[in-house]
């Protein structure tokens, strides 16, 4: 494990990008970095722009308009970086997969490096699913 | 000449500022951490996050805009940073070298890393970003004239003394400027000045993470995010080390004294990350204001008190 990884699993700035979400997602999402679960004693920050991030986050069903918006985003982004899809409608589409606004699930439109299903997951779920992504790394 | 490079770049610069900044912004972290009822980061943190910029990340540069002027403007910000790091060290460790200390000097150079910022931030050709350059640009033109202020009074109150070798001395011979009314005036101006110089909380609208996206820095990444990072590091140490040369009778090397310089530093340092952690965002028009009206009257208070003795 070199110094170079180990500096960048220390330090994970995480970007969320919603799309249609039910916002059941988002606010587990947000419980991570409250106090009760407290994501930043593992260096992992919430960032505002995109050219700060590590990690993107994606949760709720792609639309149609958040296609385009998504793959902006990503291109946008620093590499290397990782995506990881939060919920079901992140990881299969849920109960939006047969819709006709429906653009496919995440890893139709770009690499997905760790799926975290639920409706909506447990924060512990989502901490669990960081780790084993942290751990999966080179 | 290989002395001097030793100073800007081992001792009481680069090196040495970078490091103890680092420890102090990881002190600032874990102390809002605390506040807050968290665990907060462990003690290395500020390394991995600038190691991880500098080493592991892409840097993007923006298509509209210009280029040069993005790049160059971190490394004038550190430059600013890293020299008023070691004018104010220099005198607070009480190494004696060619520079006597003007206090002037040491002012325009803390300056130029927020100049710097504007630079880079007006060159991004990003919407937010030139929001967060023109918040800034107002920030700086509000709070220089209240820093001179303060500066001014302790000139005022160490007998016209202008070198920081001076007003150390002449506080350590006598008693600290603090321990006076004029003195604790200059002490609260002073604190809200470095409030706003540092970019933490009341005063942080040039980069409001949750409303503009970090706003002047919004484009950076990778080594040019580094950077800045790093000059933030640097101005978390030279600020409160020179708010302690100025009113807290700086730096005494001898035995336990060490201690106490230690314990003001991370004194000032953590009424500042207090301060941060109980106020919410001040509107730009309420910043301009509380540093033009309210902060300029105590400061042309202080001075007046100053004059008369007191």
């Amino acid at each position: 494990m070199g110094f170079k990884s180990y500096c960048f699993k220390k330090s994970l700035w995480v970007f969320h990008f919603g799309g249609a979400s039910c916002n059941n997602c988002d606010i587990e999402i947000l419980d991570c970095l409250t106090p009760r679960y407290d994501l930043e004693r593992f260096g992992i920050l919430l960032v505002g722009s995109i050219r700060h991030a590590d990690v993107l986050l994606v949760n709720g069903s792609i639309n149609r308009k958040d296609k385009d918006r998504l793959l902006e985003l990503y291109q946008q982004a620093p590499k290397p970086i990782l995506v990881v899809a939060i919920g079901a409608c992140g990881c299969t589409g849920g109960i939006f997969a047969e819709g006709n606004t429906f653009a496919g699930p995440v890893d139709k439109i770009i690499p997905v490096d760790a799926y975290i299903p639920g409706c909506p997951p447990k924060p512990e779920a989502i901490i669990a699913g960081i780790v084993k992504l942290v751990k999966s790394l080179p | 000449m290989a002395v001097y490079l030793f100073y800007f770049l081992v001792f009481p610069g680069l090196i040495f500022a970078a490091v103890t900044g680092a420890f102090l912004s990881w002190f600032d972290r874990k102390i809002t951490a605390r506040v807050q009822f968290r665990k907060g980061p462990p003690l290395l943190q500020p390394f991995y996050d600038f190691f991880k910029l500098l080493l592991v990340k892409e840097t993007i540069l923006p298509k509209q805009g210009s280029p040069f002027i993005f790049l160059a403007a971190p490394v004038f910000a550190l430059f600013g940073a890293t020299m008023s790091a070691v004018f104010i060290l220099l005198p607070l460790f009480n190494i004696k070298s060619g520079f006597s200390g003007d206090l002037l000097v040491i002012f325009y150079l803390l300056t130029i890393p927020s100049f710097s910022y504007v630079a880079g931030s007006l060159a991004s050709g990003n919407p937010l970003a030139s929001v967060g350059g023109s918040r800034e640009m107002k920030l700086i033109i509000s709070y220089e004239m209240t820093f001179l202020l303060v500066i001014a009074g302790v000139i005022m109150k160490s007998s016209q003394n202008f070198d920081l070798y001076s007003v150390i001395s002449a506080q350590q011979v006598s008693s600290p400027f603090i321990g006076s009314i004029s003195g604790v005036l200059l002490f609260i101006v002073a604190v809200f000045c470095i409030q706003a110089k540092l970019g933490l909380v009341p005063f942080d609208m040039a980069e409001a993470e949750t409303e503009i996206n970090s706003g002047a820095f919004i484009e950076y990444s990778g080594v040019p995010y580094a950077l800045i990072k790093l000059t933030k590091y640097i101005m978390f140490l030279a600020l409160p080390a020179f708010l302690t040369g100025l009113l807290l009778n700086g730096f005494n090397l001898h035995g336990i004294n060490i201690l106490w310089a230690v314990l003001k530093l991370t004194g000032v340092v953590l009424l500042l990350t207090l301060i941060r952690n109980t106020n919410p965002r001040l509107k730009i028009k309420q910043a301009v204001s509380f540093f033009m009206i309210w902060m300029n009257l105590i400061a042309v208070i202080a001075i007046v008190l100053a004059y008369f003795g007191y």
